[in-house]
């Protein structure tokens, strides 16, 4: 595997996805709106009266994971048209052509459906996190953010939830052979950390530390296996003679 | 420089290309012709390593086609233009090149300089910075060509790269590949048109699904039959005619006052025939030998296929 490589197909797939306006505003809108709605909520529905810091903190960290779920959602989308996009556009023939191996082209496509979504994330995350340290600085008279729940879910989890999400899109796109299949599947992602959402909403799943570090740990077994996986059912003559 | 042995592969019970033995010379043009689905993609496929032979074996440059770590090698010696161009649109020519230079390991200077050479030499220079998605077909092919000869390959596999082309581009790509020829790459070109194949190739191949005929443009176009002698006289007399039949050459045919004789060895036979006219008083204006066409040998190999 060939690092260098990888950064090629990256750094090609960076800028096709610079100049697609729709992918641009998909991953730069959602963060900021998600980051300034959160911010109305906070200040509108569950600004604390005195004596309910608890549920406060709740509210809080329950939006804070949503970011993870967006991570979840944002990067899956682009993985999918990569590879899907690439045989539309009668790409992929001359690409495996070339030396570059399968496994640093899914690597390459990887890593470009990564960067974007998860730096318009953490950008839109800071915004929530300044806005919300505003108002409680106002009301309690301290910042609620930064703090290790929210490390967690933003440095480690949101990241883990990305990369999950861009393996499984990799894998559905290289099996399907049109592009709103491999959306389709790949739209499902967030579906497991959604469910992590609902279950905290419903008080089964608590955000504390040790429950956010062995879900990212789960997280990051999976992602692991994942990765292997990917790598070893892209079936490039598959793709090349069933795709039409 | 390319040698496959019993190259075969099916597709479930579907046999794509049947037992294809040739040998393709460092150097060489070599045009592959055949009807659609006759196994040519398919044969250039299993080639560029992209997929896989159900049996038999071929070489490229001494590696071994479909094993891994050769067809790594094999891949960094070829250079691979697909039926369609497959440009990403978004990108500018210039990127298109530089991206897959990059791909192939191509230095920095010699991948500019190549992109800057190939894409003067087929006039596209001038549009380097226009995503390639607004040029023309014809630009976006001839694109795709350069981006297969970036990284200077030894061998350039071409499938049908004049497909759907208008005829001024079809014939740019016709003199570069030309002009390929002469810097002695060796080049398997895929083509439906027989008129480019017998101008452009040392040597040529009818496939359908297994491999028809191979030989030079020349030795098709004789393979099929008797060459003929065409013979413009002031005017054919019976005393001609009589002169021709006591000869006996071979089939004598007349329209007005030209002369169609079918003969084996023309070089051989026609000073005798002329000798004979002139004998009979005839007035000799022109003599000229003509051969079954590639396309009479295409047709025919082709027909006793599906015959």
């Amino acid at each position: 595997m060939n690092l260098d490589t990888s950064l090629t197909v990256a750094g090609k797939e960076l800028k096709v996805i610079r100049r697609k306006k729709s992918i641009i505003l998909y991953i730069v809108i959602v963060p900021l709106l998600l980051s300034f709605g959160f911010s109305l909520i906070v200040q509108n529905d569950i600004a604390p009266p005195s004596g309910i810091v608890s549920n406060y903190q709740l509210g809080l960290e329950s939006l804070t994971y949503f970011f993870v779920v967006l991570a979840a959602v944002l990067p899956a989308s682009i993985a999918a048209y990569s590879i899907v996009g690439e045989k539309i556009e009668k790409g992929l023939e001359p690409l495996l052509a070339t030396p570059a191996s399968d496994g640093e082209i899914l690597l390459g496509k990887s890593i470009a459906a990564f960067v974007p979504p998860i730096l318009t994330l953490w950008a839109g995350a800071s915004i929530f996190m300044v806005a919300v340290d505003y108002l409680t600085y106002i009301e309690l008279s301290y910042n609620f953010f930064p703090n290790w729940t929210s490390g967690i879910m933003l440095l480690l989890l949101a990241p883990l939830a990305a990369i999950f999400s861009i393996e499984c899109a990799v894998i559905a796109s290289s099996r399907v052979t049109d592009a709103r299949g491999a959306n389709q599947i790949a739209s499902l992602m967030f579906v497991p950390f959604m469910a992590i959402f609902l279950a905290a909403v419903e008080g089964i799943f608590a955000f504390d530390l040790d429950n956010l570090l062995i879900v990212s740990g789960v997280v990051l077994v999976v992602d692991v296996a994942l990765l292997f996986l990917s790598t070893a059912t892209f079936r490039r003559e598959e793709i090349l003679t069933k795709w039409r | 420089m390319i040698e496959t042995r019993n190259l075969t592969r099916k597709f479930g019970d579907v046999t794509a290309v049947d037992d294809l033995t040739l040998h393709v010379n460092d150097g060489e043009v070599f045009g592959f012709l055949g009807p659609n689905g006759a196994g040519k993609t398919t044969t250039v496929g299993m080639l560029c390593c992209l997929i896989a032979k159900t049996s038999g074996s071929a070489r490229i440059a001494g590696y071994e086609v479909g094993n891994k770590s050769d067809s790594v090698k094999i891949r960094r010696l070829i250079g691979f233009v697909s039926d369609n161009v497959g440009l990403y649109d978004s990108l500018t020519a210039y990127e298109n090149l530089d991206y897959f230079g990059k791909l192939y390991k191509c230095p920095e200077p010699r991948r500019k300089e190549n992109i800057e050479r190939f894409l003067k030499m087929l006039g596209l220079w001038e549009k380097k910075d226009v995503p390639a998605g607004t040029l023309s077909k014809g630009m976006k092919q001839k694109v795709a060509i350069a981006r297969a000869l970036v990284h200077d390959p030894e061998v350039l596999f071409m499938d049908e790269p004049t497909a759907n082309l208008d005829p001024e581009s079809a014939k740019t790509v016709r003199e570069f590949i030309l002009q390929l020829k002469q810097e002695k790459k060796t080049i398997f070109l895929n083509t439906h048109n027989l008129d480019e194949a017998q101008r452009i190739c040392d040597k040529i191949g009818v496939l359908n699904t297994r491999l028809m005929a191979l030989g030079t443009p020349q030795e098709l176009e004789y393979s099929v039959g008797a060459r003929k002698t065409v013979i413009l006289l002031d005017e054919v007399s019976d005393t001609i005619l009589n002169a021709l039949k006591r000869l006996s050459p071979g089939k004598v045919t007349r329209d007005g006052s030209t002369l169609t004789i079918e003969l084996a060895n023309p070089n051989k036979e026609n000073p005798a025939i002329v000798r004979a006219i002139v004998g009979a008083g005839g007035n000799v204006q022109s003599v000229s030998i003509t051969a079954s066409s590639l396309e009479d040998a295409y047709l025919k190999l082709v027909r006793e296929k599906q015959g």
